[in-house]
């Protein structure tokens, strides 16, 4: 009798305590490596290190030196042009193949593949494949001209006010095929019957896409505008690969620029700011996204 | 009795890290390639012989921006290594971090004093005090020059900025690349510094890039630089932005490109191409710089170690690099030439006694100068916000004018 009480009041402590303390050590891991470590940069952003950190509060001055750093300024606004036009084209891309691929062809598998395939490579070795190709002395600029179009001229990876858009055009190709699959496998997961009584009341395929298909995809749009404003605001290899932020500095993006200020400049603080700063700008997509989403899950 | 065996055993094991590992030199660096390597090798060979364990520590890549990561991870979790490649006013910055040893003991019973170019010993002190030992001592501004081309096109190998541009424009009307470059901040700003030079002379030099005066750096001498090198600009091709060096080197090499603005290191290129030095290619001063010698000089400084035997080997390792021996292998792999001037140099090619000769001769000229794009002159804050200013104005239709401000405007950074 009272060791079966004993039993379940064990039991019972067990299903109290046994999902804390099996979920206990990542999110100590977490706490420590993640958001200390966040903690940490943001300390560190308001002290004045130079080579190694050092611990005494300076104020805001990092932060008003990365505000009047010109390079600073051109590398916020290749993120705002790459990141635009990197989620826009991926985005837009992604879902064409996707419902392209939709309608029931034949070989599907393969065809998907082909397009995931770029997403198993990473990101230097999409800058350095398509570094080769757009370099107007070995690349497409050559082959073109080579075939008897000696005018034409695609040189915008050694033009300093194009090269930003060539990191956007690798990167679109080497991201759409990953959106692809996520948007397919959301196609895949609509209720066919709705489609089914749209085509019952004679509403044409492009009218059914716009109208139904489309909008009821909403939470994968959230998540791909998830990962790809992250990928964006941290791209680092891509850029680094294909221009190595050049000609001169005219391709850098925030990544970079924290990079080299805090490890080859000697300038920790500084770049700690700027990480700061690229931390903010995370935070503020995320945070309007992640409330919308809840609120409509709540309307839901 | 077998647990008498066993405690002594484990006894042993114990304390026997601590005798093996006692006269133990670890050495970061990012010597990692071909000629590079075979010099850390003979270093190591040295070291070995010398009764003291040898640790490699190469980090590669990043042109040493990943090794320098890993050795701040090293000194901030309070374990450094015996000694790094570090040069410039890196060795100060490092010293006033205060985690550098003191080597006075060994450079005063060598002589260091005597067998260093003053410029030279004067980077490898923290406050008076030996801190670092050099290796070698690389020429900057050199212009690699292709003879066939020239003479292809009737052009006259320059000496002067004048003569420059004639050659330049005879090459390019004979179909011939005039300058090989490599668009790279570093490489832009090796070019800037040979233009400076050239134009400004070793006084303006010294006061703009070492003392970072601002009169100076916002004057007429910086004016007429930045007009220089957009003239120069011009006989640069497109294709030039995000070039290795080295291929820029190659289209030398191969009679592609008349001349290319780089320091000696080319000349391992040319070497490995099979080209003699005279006959195939001419190693001659940038223009306007024949007296003056641009040096970067590589170095290791020695961090603060703890045990005695770990001081020993150190002291070891400081008097080996310095050794004639070393110096001679270490440069004959590398293409630079050595630092300790009493070096024999019979066993050099031309361009590495020319090199040497020059040096010698700056030294007491006054013409001896560090070159502030290989992270020699200034605090690499300062060089960091130069070299964007540099880098843009190569890649942009920016005034002289505009230049000159923005260049005086990164000198006050630090």
């Amino acid at each position: 009798m009272s060791s079966s009480q004993s039993q379940a009041s064990l039991s019972a402590l067990a299903d109290r305590w046994l999902p804390k303390l099996v979920l206990s050590p990542t999110l100590l891991i977490s706490l420590v490596f993640v958001y200390g470590f966040i903690a940490w940069t943001g300390w560190l952003s308001l002290t004045e290190s130079r080579l190694l950190p050092q611990m005494d509060l300076a104020g805001l001055i990092q932060y008003q030196a990365l505000f009047e750093n010109d390079r600073w300024w051109t590398a916020v606004a290749n993120l705002g042009i790459f990141g635009g036009l990197f989620i826009g084209c991926t985005l837009a891309v992604g879902l064409f193949l996707a419902v392209l691929l939709d309608q029931k062809i034949r070989s599907e598998g393969t065809l998907r593949t082909i397009y995931l395939y770029p997403m198993a490579l990473s990101f230097i070795v999409t800058g350095t494949a398509w570094k080769w190709m757009l370099n107007p002395d070995m690349g497409l600029q050559k082959v073109i001209n080579d075939w008897g179009f000696p005018d034409f001229t695609f040189d915008w990876l050694v033009d300093p006010d194009k090269a930003i858009y060539t990191v956007v055009i690798a990167g679109v190709w080497q991201s759409s095929g990953f959106v692809m699959a996520l948007f397919l496998a959301g196609l895949r997961g609509i209720d066919d019957s709705i489609i089914k009584a749209a085509q019952v009341d004679g509403a044409s395929l492009p009218v059914i896409y716009w109208r139904i298909i489309i909008p009821s995809l909403r939470p994968v749009f959230f998540s791909v505008l998830l990962i790809l404003s992250h990928i964006a605001i941290k791209s680092f290899d891509l850029v680094m690969a294909l221009t190595g932020g050049g000609p001169g500095t005219a391709s850098d993006v925030p990544a970079i620029f924290m990079y080299q200020f805090a490890f080859t400049r000697g300038q920790l603080g500084l770049g700690a700011a700027s990480a700061m700063m690229m931390l903010m700008t995370i935070v503020a997509v995320l945070v309007p996204l992640m409330y919308m989403e809840t609120r409509s899950a709540k309307r839901g | 009795m077998k647990r008498k065996q066993l405690s002594a055993a484990l006894l042993a094991a114990t304390l026997l890290p601590a005798t093996v590992f006692a006269g133990e030199v670890e050495v970061l660096h990012w010597w990692t390639s071909g000629g590079e390597a075979k010099s850390v090798a003979e270093l190591k060979k040295m070291m070995t012989a010398k009764g003291d364990n040898w640790k490699d520590f190469a980090v590669a890549g990043g042109g040493g921006d990943n090794a320098m990561t890993a050795l701040k991870t090293r000194v901030v979790s309070g374990n450094p290594p015996t000694a790094a490649q570090i040069k410039g006013p890196a060795i100060q910055e490092w010293g006033a971090e205060g985690v550098l040893a003191n080597i006075d003991a060994v450079a005063k019973a060598e002589g260091w004093d005597k067998q260093l170019p003053p410029v030279v010993s004067q980077v490898m002190k923290y406050k008076g005090q030996y801190v670092a030992a050099p290796v070698n001592v690389h020429r900057v501004n050199w212009l690699w020059v292709n003879p066939d081309a020239f003479k292809k096109a009737g052009a006259k190998v320059p000496t002067t900025w004048p003569e420059f541009f004639e050659a330049a424009d005879k090459l390019q009307k004979a179909g011939i690349q005039p300058i090989a470059h490599g668009g790279q901040p570093w490489q832009d700003a090796t070019l800037f510094e040979s233009v400076a030079l050239g134009v400004g002379g070793p006084a303006y030099y010294k006061k703009a890039f070492v003392q970072l005066d601002q009169a100076t750096l916002a004057g007429p001498t910086t004016l007429k630089v930045f007009e220089t090198l957009q003239k120069v600009k011009t006989y640069i091709d497109k294709g030039a932005a995000g070039r290795d060096w080295n291929l820029a080197t190659a289209m030398v090499i191969n009679g592609k490109a008349g001349m290319q603005f780089m320091g000696d290191w080319a000349k391992g290129e040319f070497t490995a191409a099979g080209k003699k030095p005279g006959k195939d290619f001419l190693c001659v001063a940038a223009p306007g710089t024949a007296g003056s010698f641009t040096f970067n000089i590589d170095s290791l400084a020695m961090f603060k170690q703890k045990d005695a035997a770990a001081q020993k080997a150190q002291a070891d390792l400081a008097e080996t690099v310095m050794s004639k021996n070393f110096q001679e292998v270490f440069n004959l792999n590398k293409g630079s030439i050595p630092a300790r001037l009493d070096t024999p140099m019979d066993k050099f090619d031309d361009c590495a006694k020319k090199s040497k000769a020059d040096l010698t001769a700056a030294s007491k000229s006054g013409g001896l100068v560090p070159s502030f794009a290989h992270k020699m002159a200034m605090p690499s804050a300062t060089e960091g916000a130069m070299d964007d200013v540099i880098s843009q104005f190569m890649n942009s239709s920016m005034s002289p004018k505009t230049a000159t401000e923005r260049l005086a405007k990164a000198g006050k950074v630090h």
